[in-house]
């Protein structure tokens, strides 16, 4: 097996086989799974009523996130948020789970947590019950998300029943113009393949342009990757991973780390290996870009118009695109940077790392949030939010006008506190423009975080360059 | 979990494609920490629309949910799962699915059936002549059949096996504990612990 040529997602299969072969679907070993409030009780519920434990605490680490409030640490209004928080807080003390509450140094958004501390490394497979586990690819480690039953599985088994998945690579050549983000990339890659174009495959993301970027623009990449319905995301580990890896907590050390780091350089994808499939993108020419529609597909970019259905050949997306229209409230024709917005959120597992806060200040630096607009500026993690406020960011954020505000997941999902109000537009850094994804009736934009804050000072759609 | 063998029910066409988890069940109703009670969630964003199909007497009680491609795409929530299944479904035709949904379906016995486009617009069209038109999701013959027509639907050997059994796979899995632990024995110890560092 190991001498034929295989791709990165191909030697990490191979890697955690626990039993392949027969009837059965490969039985696959998890080295790592993170655990939040929403998708874990009904799992904690099945191992007690079978009388099981979990079988490797050691591999398990619990966070709260999707349903904490942002505003304050301590009061949680909604009694059936603060029940669920309680639960996740008995189900670990009682089955051994290491937890980080709200309100707890390393609290914060699950998939910014697993790789501060270091535990998110290459070669391994991370889970976790959330679909942006897809973020974690970003070090060359196999990570998807999984439904409650499954993390139910992996907590009593350390393994998961899988079938093996079709691989894909997404090489994206030459440099990345200037004030072309990682966010920008993905949601073109998106709006190219469209939201089923990665069903059934594992990604790697590669060339140049991938190569350049850094350990936080690689997370954002390979977080989307659930939003074309690829399984997985990944990019191959390097001299960038090794560098952000080195001195965290849970990383190697010593000889263990030189040991590591030798395996770690034998997962590049083999130069004959062959993929299932390829899409091919010219870096030259990406520009920051806006979704216009209600799903992450529907996007141009933001020097475009908001496209006219009957462009649409195929009767399913001209469907898609005429309803998403009517959802948003804009007109065909309409210039991206004349659509005014109302709310604009900085945050999410996407774009909520303290290099998209510091790409978020620095055009926010020395200006104003327009008028009638409100932005919030949301941490990933109690760590990004203590760093940001090491380097000042926080003071830029509020001379500016924008919320300041605590680690969680906030207004990505209008599951805590902090929703779009029915008809309000955002300009928004996280990952999903569904109906109601951010609140029932809100239309959402997904952009970077440099647009998002251009936009804010704008009032409208905006780059950075845009601002005078 | 309840076995699934042939079903013979009536359906509901929902005319969408895409149709994300968060459409399926909103994140607000994902803060219950039991396994039942997301019905009053289902598709709550159009509950309040007379004219939506679940609305409409000949469809309020259907068991077999017949829509658009992707359905399912997005969260991982199996909360949308357990709402279809509280709401009464026992089967979704789609062309195609969301790989999370997919899987979520399969675990907790909610059949996800893979039909053409052709099939799902022939069923739309039928259900509209004749809402009571019985449809029958056939697991043990991996077929679907409608008045005069039928279908063959793709389900990989062991998932058609657990389903028919009704089986639990943290159970089947179990049955593989000797080489989980073996495995576990050469996993290198450079590898990270959770344990406070």
């Amino acid at each position: 097996m190991s001498d034929q040529p295989r791709t990165l997602a191909e030697k990490l299969w191979d890697a955690h086989l626990v039993r392949a072969g027969g009837d059965e679907p490969d039985l696959l070993y998890i080295d790592l799974h993170l655990v939040h409030e929403v998708t874990s009780p009904q799992a904690f519920d099945g191992l007690r009523a079978a009388g099981r434990p979990v079988r490797r605490t050691d591999l398990t680490i619990a966070t709260e996130d999707h349903n904490t409030p942002t505003d304050n640490l301590f009061s949680i209004v909604d009694p059936v948020s603060q029940t669920q928080l309680e639960t996740l807080r008995k189900n670990c003390a009682e089955f051994g789970v290491r937890l980080h509450p709200l309100g707890d140094d390393e609290q914060g958004v699950v998939h910014v947590v697993g790789p501060q501390l270091g535990l998110t490394q290459p070669g391994m497979t991370v889970v976790c019950g959330d679909s942006h586990t897809s973020t974690h690819g970003a070090f060359g480690a196999l990570a998807f998300g999984i439904g409650t039953s499954e993390v139910e599985h992996v907590l009593a088994t350390q393994t998961l029943t899988q079938r093996p998945p079709k691989t894909m690579a997404v090489t994206v050549d030459g440099v990345l113009p200037e004030g072309v983000s990682a966010k920008d990339l993905i949601l073109a890659v998106i709006a190219k393949a469209g939201t089923g174009g990665g069903i059934g495959h594992v990604v790697e993301y590669r060339g140049e342009a991938i190569r350049a970027l850094s350990m936080e623009g690689r997370m954002t990449v390979c977080n989307m990757s659930i939003e074309w319905g690829a399984k997985a995301g990944l990019i191959a580990p390097d001299e960038t991973t090794f560098a952000y890896l080195e001195g965290r907590p849970h990383a190697p050390k010593g000889e263990a780390w030189d040991e590591a780091v030798a395996y770690w350089r034998t997962l590049p994808t083999d130069e004959d290996a062959v993929f299932d499939a390829e899409i091919v993108i010219d870096a030259a020419e990406l520009t920051p870009f806006v979704t216009w529609g209600t799903n992450p597909g529907q996007g141009v970019p933001l020097g475009a118009v908001v496209p006219d259905p009957s462009v649409y050949t195929d009767p399913v997306q001209r469907g898609a695109a005429e309803r998403a229209l009517e959802y948003m409230a804009l007109t065909p024709g309409t210039a991206m940077r004349d659509v005014d917005v109302d709310v604009v959120f900085v945050g999410s597992c996407t774009n909520g790392r303290i290099e998209d806060l510091r790409n978020a200040a620095e055009v926010l630096r020395g200006r104003k949030v327009a008028d009638g607009v409100t932005m919030m500026v949301v941490p990933g993690s109690a760590r990004v939010r203590a760093q940001a406020e090491s380097e000042g960011l926080h003071e830029i954020f509020r001379e500016a006008g924008a919320d300041w505000r605590f680690a969680g997941c906030s207004m990505c999902l209008g599951m805590n506190p902090d929703k779009l109000a029915p008809g309000a537009r955002s300009a928004s850094t996280s990952n999903r423009n569904f109906e109601g994804r951010q609140g029932p009736g809100g239309r959402t934009h997904l952009v970077s975080p440099q647009v998002a804050a251009a936009t804010a000072v704008a009032g409208h759609f905006a780059a950075p360059a845009d601002l005078v | 979990m309840e076995k699934f063998t042939v079903h013979t029910g009536t359906a509901a066409p929902l005319r969408r494609s895409n149709v994300d988890t968060d459409q399926i069940i909103p994140a607000e109703y994902l803060k219950r920490v039991s396994r039942t009670g997301f019905a009053d969630g289902l598709f709550k964003a159009w509950r309040d629309d007379p004219t939506f199909v679940l609305n409409q007497p000949a469809h309020a009680t259907a068991t077999i949910l017949v829509t658009g491609t992707e359905f399912g795409v997005g969260s991982s929530r199996e909360h949308a799962v357990w709402a279809l299944q509280d709401q009464g479904f026992r089967a979704i035709v789609a062309p195609r699915f969301g790989d999370i949904f997919r899987g979520n379906a399969l675990k907790g016995g909610l059949l996800p059936v893979e039909l053409p486009s052709e099939a799902v617009e022939w069923l739309w069209d039928a259900l509209d002549a004749d809402p009571a038109l019985a449809v029958t999701v056939d697991l043990e013959a991996r077929e679907v059949r409608a008045g005069e027509r039928s279908w063959s639907f793709p389900l990989d050997d062991f998932s058609r096996w657990r389903l028919l059994e009704g089986l639990d796979d943290i159970g089947l899995t179990l049955r593989h504990e000797a080489d989980i632990t073996a495995f576990e024995g050469a996993r290198p110890s450079r590898l990270p612990r959770t344990q406070a560092a």
